[in-house]
């Protein structure tokens, strides 16, 4: 039988809870039976391989996908993606998505009465590289009203999907810019309780990914979940 | 060195934006082989109304029992082509459909077989995390034996098993609260 290690457990209070009154849709929405804790099997430690013949090279860049340029300023991202090993998570698929500079999706959901901006999609992907580091080229977001509570309003932020080495490091999270003045009233980022753990939510201004002339730039590391060192008969 | 994974954080009301690329609904292609199967259900809320606005992904073996994947060092055939990943976004009334092969039976703990199953995803606006589940298939044998199904209480194992509904088309629900709530798992 081969031996695989598992993957660890979420430290307490790291992770959302699915039942958060703040955020109203959630009462609908989450399980009410207690969720069953089985072992992992081969099942969950084998996932999805996606390759780079996949992604084609200039699908970080959402500012190149029209005729023209979006509207908005210009920004860069970039990061590592790494295990909570601090081991790097070569080779894994990022999909991102986000709103326009004014705050709008364009998408038949999205109401709100702000400019669609024909020049900008909001979706991009890319592959990380052998060290886990990955580089995107966007715009920056703007913040929307949503209907959660009498004046809410989300946040700047851009949505993040990870896949990683296996079906239990599948991951989507959400990145926000320093500063922003809403984010501590945002259910989203308050459903997470551990105060560190939440604040890892928030993008760093960075230097190294500012270009002369071009656009600031952000820096937001991902971590996926790591595995344990002893390894479990499967 | 020791960090913490990220936060989960939802999908919200707009994830199509960013899925929709490689939304895959069906998991393999006609060369590959085994048992075709169409997986039809809905995907349904603490009122029973359906979730428009989810989508699901599927994680499966071939139907010889082997993953596309690296890790898995059984002795298996691989099938050119059949990498085993589907995502399905749901549509109107909650419903959603998507077409593969029934995996064989793969490897569980203590060395026991696992009964053949898919591993399931769900992702949606209200989930602050994305849930896990497992669809068993229906007049299965090795469902009696499954190490996971028998950690279940008896009496909502069903929830997880697809209903045959006519030659080849199975009917699987997921349904997020009350009566025949779906059992969701925490690995």
């Amino acid at each position: 039988m081969t031996k695989l290690r598992r993957y660890r457990r979420p430290h307490p209070g790291t992770q959302p809870d699915y039942d958060y009154p703040p955020y109203a849709s959630t009462a609908k929405r989450h399980p009410t039976q207690p969720l069953i804790l089985p072992p992992q099997t081969l099942s969950e430690l084998t996932g999805p391989i996606f390759g780079s013949d996949e992604v084609k090279p200039t699908d970080n860049d959402l500012t190149r996908q029209h005729k023209s340029a979006p509207i908005g300023e210009r920004i860069f991202l970039s990061g590592r993606v790494l295990d909570e090993n601090g081991r790097p998570v070569p080779h894994t698929l990022i999909e991102i998505w986000q709103a326009n500079s004014a705050g709008r999706y364009p998408h038949p959901s999205d109401t709100h009465d702000a400019p669609l901006d024909p020049n900008f999609s909001g979706a991009g992907r890319t592959v990380t590289d052998a060290e886990g580091r990955y580089r995107f080229i966007t715009i920056r977001p703007g913040e929307y009203p949503w209907r959660n509570h009498y004046n809410a309003w989300r946040p700047a932020h851009i949505h993040f999907s990870l896949f990683g080495p296996a079906f239990l490091t599948r991951m989507v999270t959400q990145m926000y810019f320093p500063g922003d003045a809403l984010i501590p009233f945002d259910p989203m980022y308050t459903c997470i309780r551990d105060e560190n753990a939440r604040k890892r939510l928030i993008s760093v201004f960075d230097w190294e990914t500012t270009v002369p002339e071009q656009g600031l730039g952000y820096r937001f590391d991902v971590v996926l979940r790591g595995r344990d060192a002893t390894p479990m008969e499967n | 060195m020791s960090l913490y994974a990220t936060g989960n954080q939802t999908v919200g009301p707009y994830l199509h934006i960013g899925f929709d690329w490689l939304v895959t609904r069906d998991i393999a292609a006609a060369n590959v082989g085994g048992e075709r199967i169409a997986i039809q259900g809905r995907l349904l809320d603490g009122d029973g109304v359906g979730v428009s606005d989810g989508l699901i992904e599927i994680w499966q073996a071939n139907s010889h029992g082997r993953y596309a994947h690296p890790e898995d060092g059984q002795k298996k055939p691989l099938e050119a082509g059949f990498r085993g990943f589907g995502r399905v976004p749901t549509e109107a009334k909650g419903a959603f459909r998507f077409t593969t092969i029934k995996p064989g039976g793969v490897p569980g703990p203590a060395g026991r077989e696992q009964a053949p199953h898919l591993v399931v995803s769900v992702f949606m606006r209200g989930l602050l995390k994305h849930l896990a589940t497992r669809m068993y298939f229906p007049d299965e044998p090795r469902n009696e034996r499954d190490p996971i199904l028998e950690l279940v209480p008896a009496v909502r194992r069903s929830t997880l098993i697809a209903r045959a509904k006519s030659d080849g088309v199975m009917e699987w629900n997921v349904i997020l609260q009350g009566e025949g709530e779906t059992v969701f798992f925490d690995f």
